[in-house]
């Protein structure tokens, strides 16, 4: 008998992850993935609505209830088909993006109840393509003769290099390190966002034409004047927000004290989690405590528990309502038994005698008025101070703008802060032919966002090399 | 993949290497440094770029064997290649006409401070260079020397081989004497670079090292090679390695060298007790 009338209620569908307990012991991605069955009947939540809200709330504009509707039908050849019309790395932001205030903070659903989960299948639309083995290849407009070199192959150098080259465009991606992808390597440690992914999304780059020249550090290794004189008739700069951010306290030069981007490179890109397998040492710390409270001191946290750490605290300034970290990764965080330490600050690193950090003295803190950024500003207690053990802190409290490049091409405008000056609807810089995009410009930010500037910035280059500065 | 062009063993554990890199070559200035990684496990460490030929394309890097890198660096030969080769990084060392510069140079640092020394001669300067060695046995690139410096002066550690001393020895010697010195520049080990500014210090002679601090990336993002230079943080890859040497304090940074011993070691004896049967 078939149950028509009666319309049954989908809750939005769990997607199975690895144990708290298991998974703060290992490298291996938490979140396993919807199998198709589930993908489906989360997609048939989806009230595929004539004026989808959800789409505003994506930076890129994916046609969300188009690919939500073919997984929902089972066509998910069509499904990725549709998000890769805006998106080139849908596993990447399937993963990573604060989906919360973003596509899905948009969806009627959450108005009353859950909102559909977006994220999560776009994520399984893209990992269900990967595991097909082919990875369609879309044509290429012809040649147009025209070479646009790229610096940075972090998120928004990917897209630029992405969109370019299928419109015929000769594209050359110049990048620091030894392998492409910028923080989706070097930052996000693999539990969140396995490497294999963002290799197979250069492979992918790779067999659409985009040449990648590693180990090519631009303001060292070669100029941007002298990417001119090589023939490049446009340059994109993408480099990143790659300066990290001390508190300038004393102590901070004791052993065991690093920059969550020292930390993370040690970790990520360099594998130190598998020393000595591989080369590269890290200090396997058993007290960690990491300052900050957004995603990367969320990563750094996680990683250090599974470096073997047997306690790990963040230690942050603000209370909990403040911190900036996604919900996800912060409930991940305390699930795998990560502690917050809120309202208390640092003052001084404590040393061994022997140059090796042995404690942290803090001092703790109340909300007071809001500051500029609309936050409640965190004021000294007086005779707060405290005490506390550890041998291993990770500072993990933003990140400034690299000064390497730009110190070495004076005619591109800086702001303040050190950051690129561009302009908001093209990208184009002070310097004729030179555009910029990504964190190097807004400060860190999110990878849609950076890809969100990196479209603009290829749709400007485009016209610039068919119309004209 | 960086093709190897030459390898040579210069003194018992201490190697030149000759990449092909033309790019790096093009660029390189004296004081400047690579960041190389063996293969896709080794670890990023920085050398100093001893050498360089515009024309042919080439750098030439001369290391010591200390730990794991540097030893299955040292098992490669003519026609192998490494993974990664990054540069040329750091500020350049300064180079004007400043009268009488002592160069100085101990182990790898005998081939570092050439550049300089040729750089120096060729701005106008009297060049004295001094190089030291343990022993007879382990000296380098004498001949180099002579040729880009308007005295050579050779020190050994157990007397093997001209006088018994080691650098502090002659540049004293040298600052009591009649000369007056300008500059010194000094790479080699960290503590003889800290002796040496020590040694200059009560004369007032401006002493310039270049620090040798752990380093990861190279280009400022990391901040693991940082240093404490007259009361300030500095990172050693983009605000130096040149430092005065009189500024530096030593005990940080010496300190911060030894961050992962045990870890080295630990490195060190994986490595070897899988690869003991490997030779040169
Ligand atoms: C630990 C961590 C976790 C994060 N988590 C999230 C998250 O969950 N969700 C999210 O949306 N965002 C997250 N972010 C932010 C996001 O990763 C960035 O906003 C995004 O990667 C910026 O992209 P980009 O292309 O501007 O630069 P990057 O990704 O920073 O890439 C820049 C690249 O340029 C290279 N480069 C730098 N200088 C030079 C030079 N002179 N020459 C050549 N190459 C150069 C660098 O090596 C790097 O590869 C996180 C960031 C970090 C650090
Ligand atoms: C700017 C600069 C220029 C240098 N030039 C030369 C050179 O021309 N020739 C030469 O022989 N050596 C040079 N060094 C030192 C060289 O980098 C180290 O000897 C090498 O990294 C040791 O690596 P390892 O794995 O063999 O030894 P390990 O056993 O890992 O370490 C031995 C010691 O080397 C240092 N070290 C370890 N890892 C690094 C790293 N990633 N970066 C820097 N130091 C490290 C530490 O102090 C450690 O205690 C230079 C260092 C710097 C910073
Ligand atoms: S790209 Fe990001 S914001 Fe856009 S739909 Fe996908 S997950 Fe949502
Ligand atoms: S707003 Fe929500 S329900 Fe409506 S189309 Fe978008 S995802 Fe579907
Ligand atoms: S080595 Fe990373 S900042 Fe100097």
């Amino acid at each position: 008998m078939e149950q028509k009338a009666k319309k049954e209620k989908v809750p939005r569908q769990p997607m199975p992850e690895q144990e708290p307990k298991v998974r703060a012991k290992n490298f291996q991605e938490v979140p396993l993935g919807y199998p198709p069955d589930i993908a489906m009947r989360e997609a048939s939540r989806c009230l595929q609505c004539k004026n989808p809200t959800c789409r505003t709330g994506c930076p890129v504009e994916i046609d969300i209830p188009a690919f939500i509707n073919r997984i929902k039908e089972g066509d998910f050849k069509g499904a990725i088909a549709k998000i890769k019309e805006k998106n080139a790395l849908p596993a990447v932001c399937g993963r990573v993006c604060p989906q919360e205030v973003q596509c899905e903070n948009n969806c009627i659903l959450g108005k009353k109840g859950e909102p559909v989960a977006i994220g999560r299948l776009e994520r399984f639309s893209a990992d269900w393509e990967r595991a097909q083995g082919e990875v369609s290849i879309p044509e290429k407009e012809a040649p147009t003769g025209k070479r646009i070199a790229v610096v940075g192959s972090g998120p928004s150098g990917l897209t630029v290099a992405g969109d370019l080259i299928l419109k015929g465009h000769d594209v050359t991606i110049f990048e620091a390190f030894q392998i492409p992808g910028g923080v989706l390597v070097y930052g996000i440690p693999e539990f969140r966002l396995p490497k294999a992914i963002v290799a197979a999304e250069v492979e992918y780059m790779k067999k659409l034409g985009v040449k990648f020249q590693c180990d090519m550090v631009v303001g060292a290794t070669v100029s941007i004047d002298e990417l001119f004189e090589q023939g490049y008739d446009a340059v994109y700069i993408g480099v990143g927000a790659g300066l990290p951010a001390f508190m300038r306290i004393p102590g901070e030069n004791l052993i065991g004290v690093y920059s969550a981007n020292e930390y993370l490179t040690r970790s990520n890109l360099m594998k130190a989690y598998l020393f000595p397998k591989y080369d590269t040492p890290i200090i396997r710390g058993k007290n960690v405590v990491v300052f900050g409270a957004g995603n990367v001191a969320m990563d750094s946290a996680r990683t250090a528990l599974r470096l073997g750490a047997e306690r790990v605290r963040i230690i942050y300034r603000r209370s909990r309502e403040e911190m900036p970290a996604r919900i996800e990764e912060l409930h991940h965080a305390e699930q795998e038994g990560v502690e917050l330490l809120l309202l208390a600050a640092p003052l001084n690193f404590i040393g061994d005698g022997d140059g090796r950090l042995k404690g942290v003295r803090c001092q703790r803190m109340e909300l007071g008025e809001p500051d500029e950024s609309g936050r409640r500003r965190p004021e000294p207690i007086k005779g707060s101070e405290f005490e506390t053990e550890c041998d291993t802190a990770v500072i993990a409290i933003g990140a400034g703008a690299n000064p390497l490049l730009t110190k070495k091409t004076p005619d591109i405008q800086l702001n303040r802060r050190g950051y690129i000056i561009a302009e908001p609807e093209t990208g184009k810089t002070t310097k004729k032919g030179v555009w910029a995009g990504g964190d190097i410009v807004t400060g860190q930010a999110t990878v849609i966002l950076a890809m969100g500037a990196g479209r603009m910035v290829a749709n400007s280059i485009h016209n610039y090399l068919t119309l004209g500065w | 993949m960086y093709k190897i062009l030459k390898k040579q063993e210069l003194v018992p554990n201490i190697h030149l290497v000759k990449f092909l890199a033309p790019a790096i070559a093009k660029k390189a200035q004296p004081g400047q440094f690579v960041i190389i990684t063996v293969d896709e496990k080794g670890e990023r460490i920085p050398l100093t770029i001893a050498d360089w030929d515009k024309t042919e394309g080439s750098i030439t890097v001369v290391f010591m064997e200390v730990g794991t890198t540097t030893q299955r660096f040292a098992l490669l030969n003519t026609g192998d290649s490494i993974d990664s080769l990054v540069g040329p990084l750091g500020i350049p060392a300064h180079i004007e006409k400043v009268g009488t510069v002592v160069c100085v140079g101990g182990c790898y640092g005998i081939a570092a401070i050439m550049p300089i020394a040729r750089a120096m001669k060729e701005a106008g300067n009297k060049v004295i260079s001094i190089i030291e060695a343990r022993s007879k046995y382990l000296l380098f690139w004498e001949d180099e020397l002579k040729s880009v410096s308007d005295q050579l002066i050779v020190t050994t550690g157990d007397g093997s081989y001209a006088p018994q001393g080691w650098i502090p020895d002659q540049l004293t010697q040298i600052f009591e004497g009649e000369e007056k010195v300008d500059l010194i520049f000094a790479i080699g080990c960290t503590f003889m670079m800290k002796l040496a500014s020590e040694t200059s210090k009560p004369f007032d002679i401006k002493t310039i090292v270049h620090l040798n601090s752990i380093m990861v990336d190279g280009t400022g993002m990391c901040g693991c090679c940082r240093v404490l230079v007259g009361g300030e943080t500095k990172f050693a890859c983009v605000d130096g390695p040149e430092f005065d040497g009189h500024q530096v304090d030593w005990d940080v940074l010496l300190s911060r060298q030894s961050g992962y011993q045990d870890l080295e070691i630990q490195s060190l004896q994986n490595w070897e007790s899988r690869n003991w049967r490997r030779t040169k």
